[in-house]
């Protein structure tokens, strides 16, 4: 079956074994230093450690591949967006202009322009695959229990590991559906017109929401029956201990941020690096 | 109820009464019941009964998530329910439910058992402790790290036992524990809670309506409940003499149905409850002498084949082989049943012949046509698929557009689509209901609609997907004969189940597959009695040919088809 997007297998490498709070933290970090910083070098530098990082979790490629193809067409989108509503941004950010080709007096492709705009993909391209081995190396209930450790209510932490637990649930369910519904001469395939398509894909859907709402009333009620919601607080079966190697990461993923914050401060003066002057 | 008076009672209800703030009548009235420390009691009654309101009632369910109107008392324990909570309750009575599947909460066997724990704020190694020693309890000690997906209905019920178990709970209730469980599987499940009733001396209320499937082992009482009120509480062996059953809707083991042909009249003193304890000598002439008055059945002439496979093959990825070399035959007008434990493939099977994936080798024919490279839609004009919940299908709002969904989809006029709608609403006795919302049907009535609206498409070959789970003995004959109409209007129909009644009473022919080949094919009277079929599709040998060995009848096979024979004639005329 398709239904593997999402999906938490368990394996046993170092970065499956640290704890949940561990990868939390160091996602947050290592996406903040991202996020702040306009250094080109530096940003290639995080997105290398996160390709390393992705090879040593153990992940496949095609765990990830449909994601991935999502993620490159928004950065192409945003890339010619950006063009088309600022091309000269870059210009403004630098404070100089080196021109490269002109289209007509607005559209001017810059060296400065290019510099920001590849920098700006780079950020995204980096982000995500961290946030991908996030989530696919996490336990999602160790997830919740990670959260519910860095102060969101336990609540809430499992209302979303639940969510992300059924995900792949649903996405079976609603395979099952469609293929039952096209037996009904329900027609999702190119051959059918857009907006037929929409509509067709709707009558999945409401039968998709239906069958999702009986399982909701079911696993709330047993929740209920086996005392959710007591005590203001739980304890996770689930939750490991901080132990070195999560002290290891942490401190490199606080490194890598620091290393940011000293770049921008330090180094560059401001959070872009200019070599244009 | 000797030790009634020795021990406490648990559980007392006094003039008790419920009614739901969505509904116009009262859901329960006036129940007087006690149950005692210790005893084992099954809750039999027809769907809508009220059987289940009991089991909320008795969890807390009532009134704490579904709120309502209650009179009269329920003290569990001693103490008024209305006065405490839900928490509380849940430290008394532990709820398997029914769908094993839904209440999995954690992500692994450990976490899921571990999860009243954690709402306890019970330490983590504690925590490991308390659940390998339950998980022992119930024989899943070596699974704590599966996934549910790795497990079998069975298993999962299992574990969701575990789960209750580990709050030393006083009271174990059992909502429909066997309802998605293969025959062979659920005898395990009933085997099961009897361990933890004997050895761990708890109190336990089973509700069911699979009364022979529990009877498999010993119960102590039997709550008769309809329309709300309870109109019978007697031990099984009078339950069996009184009569009764059938009346409320409930379905008396078969081997009790036999003995009645037979002309015996049941009494107490025969322990008709459950096969073991029945006396067999005082009723074996009886037996005897039926089936030797009764005459086989000639045998019926061959019809064109419809449907056929040859060396089918199926997988997934190339470990995991689903399909290996099936082949089969199935004769136009032919009513089939697809048997065989969860996962031996048979989903898959149906899959497959309605194209919805295709086959990786051998040949599917269609009335001698190869079927490969035909696509969904094509092959829907001659095979429709019904699945087995009907809220995975419905998605109109109104009946019949619900109905008239696959025609304007098809692109039929619109005259020739309210002309066929309203023959297959006629056809299912939907009729009435033409222009009712789809949300104001029963369960059984939208498994209807559904199969209204794959009716209307006019197929030749139509596949059910367990057609009668969850449905009481009433709607469960209601559905069937329904479905053999049909059949008998010329409609092919297989049907998925793991009902062996259904497979025995309304299939002529049975195949079974078990581990994606098939190891069965043959007519359902010699499946259900062949015993190594049986023990390797997780099916149970039925309970007519126990009692034929029991009662000396060389051949038990003729006697169970005698027994089918002679009920269609005489009890559905």
């Amino acid at each position: 079956m398709k239904a593997k997007l999402f999906d938490y297998i368990d394996r046993d490498n170092f970065i499956f074994n640290l704890s949940g709070l561990t990868k939390l933290l160091c996602f947050i970090f290592m996406t903040f230093a991202v996020m702040f910083s306009y250094d080109i070098r530096y940003i290639l530098f995080v997105m290398a450690l996160s390709a390393v990082i992705f090879k040593a979790s153990g992940l496949g490629f095609k765990q990830v591949k449909i994601m991935a193809v999502y993620v490159v067409i928004f950065l192409l989108l945003n890339f010619i967006l950006t063009f088309l509503f600022a091309p000269v941004y870059g210009t403004e950010i630098y404070g100089t202009r080196h021109e490269i080709f002109r289209f007509t007096d607005f559209y001017v492709i810059t060296q400065e322009q290019l510099l920001y705009q590849v920098t700006k993909s780079i950020k995204y391209a980096s982000v995500v695959p961290l946030g991908m081995i996030f989530l696919l190396t996490t336990n999602p209930s160790e997830f919740a229990a990670s959260l519910n450790r860095v102060g969101i209510s336990y609540k809430a932490a499992y209302a979303l590991s639940l969510t992300l637990r059924y995900f792949p649930d649903m996405i079976r369910n609603y395979q099952d559906i469609a293929v039952a519904q096209q037996s009904r001469g329900l027609d999702l395939s190119k051959k059918e017109k857009l907006g037929i398509r929409v509509k067709n894909t709707m009558n999945i859907c409401i039968p998709l929401i239906f069958s999702t709402l009986d399982r909701i009333e079911l696993i709330s009620n047993a929740m209920d029956l086996r005392g959710f919601g007591k005590h203001k607080k739980r304890t996770w079966y689930v939750a490991r201990p901080l132990r070195k190697g999560d002290w290891g990461a942490l401190c490199f993923g606080a490194l890598i941020l620091a290393g940011s914050l000293c770049l921008s401060f330090f180094v560059n003066g401001s959070r872009f690096w200019n070599p244009f002057v | 109820m000797e030790e009634g008076g020795r021990k406490g009672a648990v559980i007392e209800f006094e003039d008790f009464s419920f009614q739901y703030f969505s509904q116009a009548e009262p859901t329960l009235h006036g129940i007087n019941l006690k149950i005692y420390e210790g005893e084992k009691v099954l809750v039999v009654g027809p769907s809508g009964s009220g059987k289940s309101t009991i089991g909320h009632c008795l969890n807390g369910l009532i009134p704490f998530s579904y709120h309502g109107k209650t009179g009269g008392s329920l003290k569990i324990c001693g103490k008024e329910t209305k006065d405490m909570n839900i928490f509380e309750l849940s430290k008394r009575v532990g709820t398997v439910l029914q769908d094993a599947d839904g209440q999995f909460i954690g992500l692994t066997v450990g976490e899921d058992i571990a999860f009243a724990l954690e709402n306890d704020r019970t330490g983590q190694e504690e925590m490991k402790e308390t659940v390998q020693r339950v998980a022992d309890m119930v024989d899943m000690g070596r699974l704590l790290k599966s996934s549910p997906f790795e497990l079998s209905g069975g298993q999962k019920q299992r574990v969701a036992f575990a789960g209750v178990l580990v709050d030393d709970v006083d009271i174990l209730l059992f909502d429909e524990p066997l309802a998605n469980l293969d025959p062979a599987t659920g005898k395990t499940a009933i085997d099961l809670i009897d361990k933890v009733w004997r050895e761990y001396h708890k109190t336990v209320v089973i509700i069911e309506h699979r009364l022979e499937d529990v009877l498999y082992r010993d119960v102590d009482r039997i709550i008769l409940v309809n329309d709300g009120r309870i109109v019978a509480d007697m031990t099984p062996d009078e339950m069996m003499a009184a009569d009764i059953l059938g009346k409320y809707g409930i379905r008396e083991p078969l081997y009790v149905t036999a003995l009645k042909y037979a002309g015996v009249k049941v009494e107490a003193a025969h322990r008709a409850g459950r096969l073991i304890t029945l006396d067999i000598p005082a009723v074996q002439d009886a037996v005897l002498k039926w089936h030797r008055e009764r005459e086989e059945k000639e045998a019926q002439q061959e019809r064109p084949v419809i449907l056929a496979a040859e060396h089918l093959n199926f997988q997934y990825t190339k470990k995991r082989k689903i399909l290996q070399d099936i082949s089969f035959e199935i004769r136009e007008g032919e009513m089939v049943s697809i048997v065989g434990t969860n996962g031996a493939g048979k989903s898959t099977l149906a899959k497959v012949i309605c194209g919805f994936v295709n086959e990786d080798g051998g040949k599917l024919l269609l009335g001698g046509e190869d079927m490969r490279g035909r696509t969904i839609k094509e092959r829907s004009k001659t095979i429709s698929y019904v699945m087995q919940n009907p809220n995975q299908m419905i998605c109109k709002p109104m009946i019949f557009d619900e109905v008239a969904l696959g025609l304007r989809l098809n692109g039929a006029a619109e005259e020739e689509i309210t002309e066929r709608v309203e023959h297959a609403l006629k056809i299912c006795g939907l009729s009435p209901f033409k222009k009712w919302p789809i949300s104001a049907l029963s369960y059984g009535q939208k498994k209807r609609v559904t199969i209204a609206s794959m009716l209307a498409m006019n197929p030749k070959i139509l596949i059910l997907d367990e057609p009668t789970a969850g449905q009481d003995y009433h709607h469960y004959t209601e559905i069937m004969e329904f479905l053999k109409s049909l059949n008998e209007a010329g409609v092919t129909i297989l049907m998925i189940t793991h009902d062996m009644h259904l497979m025995l009473e309304y299939t002529s022919h049975a195949i079974v597959i078990s581990g994606g080949k098939k190891i069965g094919d043959a007519s359902a009277v010699e499946i259900l009695t062949n015993e190594e079929i049986a023990e390797q599709a997780n099916l149970k040998v039925t309970s007519l040919y126990e009692l034929a060995k029991l009662t000396g009848i060389e051949d038990a096979q003729g006697f169970v088809q005698k027994f089918i024979d002679y009920e269609r004639r005489n009890m559905r005329a």
